[in-house]
């Protein structure tokens, strides 16, 4: 298929339909509402559902009712929304439901401002609704992986039967690229009878299917935890992605970074070569599971003498990259976190004023 | 002779944890006689409220689902809109649907959403031990208002029908109640409505059923019976407040 050149948002919006989801509820909010606006006239052309839900609470309930169903079904938002959202993700999470979760990171905390951010990076990773569980978390770096983020998500989703979060910075909704949707990438749905709400009838069966968090036994509600943090360590076994970026050879310093910032990184990796200092980089692409092990090996290569989670945050993916080294290597933070991301020439700056005093 | 009375297909064979006294069970089997009559079960989806219904999942015999806090008739529009061919309801009770859970009931109302609601209304919030409620009566007595409830610092009580009936989207909206015989046939037939409107993907449609909690208003059932009808069925009038053209 030729390459068109779309808009993140609407890339995105379009990856899903590609996936087979034909359900799509969602609120309107910055940086993103172009998905929403997108598939308002895209869903009834493939017989889909396009709802725009009263509040973002709403809409992650939205999401569970039709997860629980066995359909395939996504949202998208940005930051406040999807601290909203988080209340719902902690159920379909507690109640073991495949459904893909889309956010357009913006700036924070509270309304914090609409330009690009990955602030959100501990509210993905680390929780953001309450109890013991975990997103896979993928980290598209720009409009074409975002995607084939999109896509896998769905097969993701369902593998593990929990909610996958795309965790995409405002910039990669915002900007335009070439993209191409890889039929290959689609995968058919699971079967979900031996689980899902889909009626008695429709499956063939006497027995029902009860989707539920609620386990008041100590014991169960531990079976159930326990089962899901067996997932996770599959997770950490089976999905863990990243891309190595010039780190074949001898390096003086490991830039660990993802998304827009990670092409910022790139260019200025680029630049520095041409200057004759090389830098390596592990980029991220699942942010849960971490690639704990290829940032380890990385950066304890002799030749490393530093290591620098480059975020636009105030320094959140850091606490991973450190728990990562072990105590092998000390690791800073360099970003911006209020909307501004460096240019390749401050971040070029910044890594050669640390050789410098090293 | 045969057997006259049974217990309906689309309920379980389980003891409930209901309390002695307590309505659920009333509207419980409601319910499952309409979906036993409608021939429904194999295509009808409940969903469970948090509070004392929570474990309505364990009662029916039919697929269920389990919300947070409110969130029902949200979840209801997710499964409708994916499903149309499904037969949905919210089973919820007023602490859920008429405080933590109005956003979602007004909007799911106002959409039009094709499913049906199955609202308790006993006055008080049970499974957390008798917190005041929205439908609180003024002077009512409960844990969160020790010396009844202060009208003037929490406001009236909401009656939700009449609410969702200002609505200018049709629908079909009715107020019963399970205090006796006489009421409780009313309730079915409003019941049945409901689900049959559903059926037609004619309306959204809600059934408030007046109710008791003996346990939280600290009365016997009986007493508990007698003080609903002097209390709340006059706040509460019972009928059909909406009808789709």
């Amino acid at each position: 298929m030729a390459k068109v050149l779309m808009k993140g948002n609407e890339a995105i919006g379009e990856a899903a339909i590609r996936a087979g989801c034909l359900n799509y509820f969602a609120y309107p909010i910055t940086p993103q509402s172009e998905v929403a606006e997108y598939l308002a006239k895209r869903m009834p052309e493939v017989n889909g559902v396009f709802l725009q839900g009263e509040s973002e609470v709403a809409v992650g309930y939205m999401i569970f009712g039709a997860a629980a169903c066995g359909e395939r079904v996504m949202t998208t938002s940005s930051s406040p929304g999807v601290s909203l959202m988080s209340e719902a993700i902690s159920y379909i999470a507690g109640a073991r439901c495949p459904a893909v979760f889309v956010n357009i990171v913006r700036g924070g905390p509270g309304l914090g401002g609409i330009l690009p951010s990955q602030g959100d990076y501990f509210q993905a990773t680390k929780g953001g609704g309450h109890g013991d569980y975990h997103l896979l978390v993928l980290a598209p770096d720009g409009v074409q992986e975002a995607v084939e983020m999109t896509m896998m998500a769905f097969p993701l989703a369902e593998k593990y039967r929990g909610p996958v979060m795309i965790m995409g910075d405002g910039l990669i909704g915002q900007m335009m690229e070439p993209v191409e949707f890889p039929e290959n990438l689609y995968v058919p749905p699971s079967n979900k009878d031996d689980w899902a709400t889909t009626g008695m009838d429709k499956r063939g069966s006497t027995k029902k299917n009860i989707v539920k968090s609620l386990y008041l036994d100590p014991k169960v509600l531990n079976q159930n935890n326990l089962t899901l943090k067996a997932q996770y360590e599959q997770m950490k076994r089976e999905e863990i992605r990243f891309e190595a970026y010039n780190t074949d050879g001898d390096y003086q310093a490991l830039i660990v970074s993802y998304g827009t910032m990670s092409r910022v990184c790139k260019t200025a990796i680029d630049n520095m070569k041409e200057q004759g200092l090389e830098i390596g980089m592990i980029r991220p692409k699942t942010l849960f599971p971490f690639p704990e092990k290829a940032i380890h090996d990385a950066a304890i290569k002799p030749s490393c003498k530093r290591v620098i989670s480059i975020e636009m945050s105030m320094g959140q993916m850091i606490e991973d990259v450190e728990r990562s080294l072990k105590g092998k290597r000390e690791v800073t933070w360099f970003g911006q976190c209020g909307g501004d991301i460096y240019t390749p020439e401050e971040v070029a700056e910044h890594v050669v004023s640390l050789l410098k005093n090293n | 002779m045969g057997k006259t009375f049974s217990r309906p297909e689309a309920l379980s064979d389980a003891h409930t944890h209901y309390c002695p006294g307590c309505t659920h069970g009333i509207a419980h089997r409601l319910v499952a006689e309409v979906i036993d009559e409608l021939g429904i079960r194999g295509r009808t989806v409940g969903i469970a409220p948090v509070g004392c219904a929570v474990l309505a999942y364990n009662y029916f015999s039919c697929d269920f689902q389990e919300a947070a806090h409110g969130r029902a008739p949200a979840m209801a529009t997710g499964m409708k809109r994916v499903r149309p061919d499904l037969m949905v309801f919210t089973y919820q009770g007023d602490g859920d649907l008429a405080s933590i859970g109005m956003g979602e009931i007004v909007h799911a109302a106002n959409r039009g959403e094709k499913f049906t609601t199955i609202f308790i209304n006993n006055a008080i919030y049970g499974m957390t031990g008798g917190q005041m409620a929205p439908t609180t009566m003024p002077g009512q007595r409960a844990t969160t208002a020790p010396t009844g409830r202060n009208v003037e610092e929490t406001g009236m009580p909401i009656r939700m029908c009449e609410l969702l009936s200002s609505l200018a989207t049709p629908g079909y909206i009715a107020r019963q109640a399970l205090l006796k015989p006489q009421y409780i046939n009313k309730a079915k037939k409003a019941i049945k409505q409901a689900f049959e409107y559903q059926m037609a993907h004619k309306c959204f449609s809600f059934v408030e059923l007046v109710s008791t909690c003996p346990t939280n208003w600290g009365m016997t059932p009986l007493n508990a019976l007698k003080w609903a009808e002097d209390t709340l069925i006059p706040y509460y009038p019972l009928g059909e407040f909406k009808k789709p053209e």
